[in-house]
């Protein structure tokens, strides 16, 4: 009888203390568009990142409004032209860090990774790979990583008259510093 | 034997508990709260002005609008004057977004050699989030200078007898994606009027709405009502209709109105064109806009 009690504790509190989670809910993301008569930059410095140090899990959301341009005509056509942000409001990353087990996340140091998981923009899923650094640092995680994607893969059309001003494949940079979330 | 009855009551439970934690793992967004962040709504119309009346929207921070606005003669005028193409008038003006809230302009028209300046500021922003907010509520000023030759030189004329008041509330809302709708109660105050019949306060309603019909392209509606008594006949209450299309950094608003003028104290206050007549002015405005200061992208 003693047994099954602690054998039904043990159960579940196994997946309380199972895995610590670091997070972030100022993560930034900015992509860039470079043509030879435009750039365009964009940022925004709100995203929601956790990560599962237990199994290197990590998921990415960001606000598609929360996206600050220098120029507001250009911040109102991307979301109402390009990216229909009221029928798309997030993007979302869901991801594994490859070899995640190999880092020891209570030691300082710096680390080469690979990222890989299914990256959701107005409405399209696709697999992404990337490469990124994650750097262990007095108990906080920094993570960042430089990838492209390809405008036209997530079904955003960009129409003839200004398909020279906005580049086909754009350049992202994401980066955040995460802490340990307390539960 | 009566607490292995309870550890056999509180066994599911538990099991219950620890399957939780488990659907929990597997999103860990799911694991956040999220900041309630204020979404204010954007986009209610393409641009500052509906046809002629103003739109809710003020022109973004830092962005200088140019306005060039046509109408020209009535399309009754049939073939003889190409359907009114022959006769155009004209305002030229600058849109400016101080802030957010607060949008300064400028024009002159070419009808009456008016000039005219506005503020615009917007009280109410139709938001939801963490602050819910169902209209817009934006209160307008305008002084318009006419400057034609005095029609009686041999009299004493005041300079202030050229000039024009209006005070407007805009108040609307984004119902859909597709459509947005705003009233706009206006007083328009004239310092000198022709006889004693007419009122120097002219109180009207501007009722106006536009319906998206595809990502680029609205269509528009405007209808000004002015109350009873106030104006000598003959007048009109307007009338307009029209499509905005807009391309990267222009919008073309092409419309059908029975007002040849494009500023408040005209189409409130002197128009006479009868759609049942064809007095109909076929139009346009086209509005460029400069980024003169770049926001600021978070740091």
């Amino acid at each position: 009888m003693t047994r099954i009690l602690i054998a039904t504790l043990f159960l579940s509190l196994q997946f309380y203390g199972y895995g610590q989670k670091y997070f972030t809910k100022s993560g930034t993301i900015s992509f860039f568009s470079k043509t030879d008569l435009e750039n365009i930059d964009a940022a925004s410095k709100s995203a929601v990142c956790v990560l599962d140090a237990a199994t290197g899990k990590m998921e990415w959301s960001v606000l598609i409004k929360g996206f600050q341009f220098e120029k507001a005509l250009m911040q109102e056509h991307f979301n109402e032209n390009y990216m229909e942000s009221d029928k798309f409001p997030k993007a979302i990353f869901k991801g594994t860090i490859q070899n995640f087990n190999k880092i020891n996340i209570n030691t300082n140091g710096k680390h080469k990774v690979m990222v890989d998981g299914d990256l959701t923009i107005h409405g399209v899923t696709k697999k992404i790979s990337s490469a990124g650094t994650l750097e262990i640092k007095d108990g906080k995680i920094l993570t960042a990583s430089d990838f492209d994607i390809t405008i036209s893969d997530y079904g955003i059309s960009i129409p003839n008259l200004v398909k020279d001003n906005i580049a086909k494949v754009l350049k992202i940079k994401v980066s955040g510093t995460l802490e340990s979330l307390k539960s | 034997m009566k607490f292995s009855r309870v550890i056999y009551l509180l066994l599911p439970v538990l099991m219950f508990v620890a399957q939780f934690g488990k659907a929990q793992e597997e999103d860990l967004l799911s694991m956040i709260e999220e900041d309630p962040v204020t979404e204010y709504v954007k986009a209610s119309f393409k641009t500052n002005r509906v046809i002629n009346l103003h739109s809710l929207e003020s022109t973004a921070p830092g962005v200088l609008d140019f306005k060039i606005s046509h109408r020209f003669g009535y399309i009754n005028g049939g073939f003889y004057d190409i359907f009114g193409l022959d006769g155009a008038t004209i305002r030229l003006g600058l849109d400016y977004g101080i802030t957010d809230r607060l949008t300064v302009g400028g024009g002159r028209s070419s009808l009456q050699k008016t000039y005219d300046g506005y503020l615009k500021y917007k009280l109410l922003r139709q938001s939801s989030g963490a602050v819910n907010m169902p209209i817009t509520l934006a209160v307008f000023g305008s002084t318009a200078i006419q400057t034609l030759k005095w029609s009686n030189p041999d009299r004493e004329n005041y300079f202030t007898s050229r000039l024009f008041y209006t005070f407007q509330c805009i108040i609307g809302r984004k119902f859909s994606e597709s459509f947005s709708m705003q009233l706009s109660p206006t007083l328009v105050h004239r310092n000198l009027v022709k006889t004693k019949l007419e009122k120097n306060d002219v109180f009207g309603l501007g009722t106006a709405a536009r319906i998206k019909l595809s990502k680029r392209v609205a269509l528009n509606g405007e209808y000004i009502y002015i109350l009873p008594n106030q104006l000598a006949s003959p007048y009109q209450n307007g009338i307009s209709l029209g499509f905005d299309i807009e391309t990267g950094g222009h919008v073309f608003q092409l419309h059908f109105t029975n007002s040849a003028s494009m500023i408040e104290k005209g189409f409130f206050t002197e128009n006479t064109g009868d759609w049942t007549k064809g007095d109909i002015h076929f139009g346009f405005n086209v509005s460029r806009v400069f980024t003169v200061k770049r926001q600021k992208l978070v740091d």
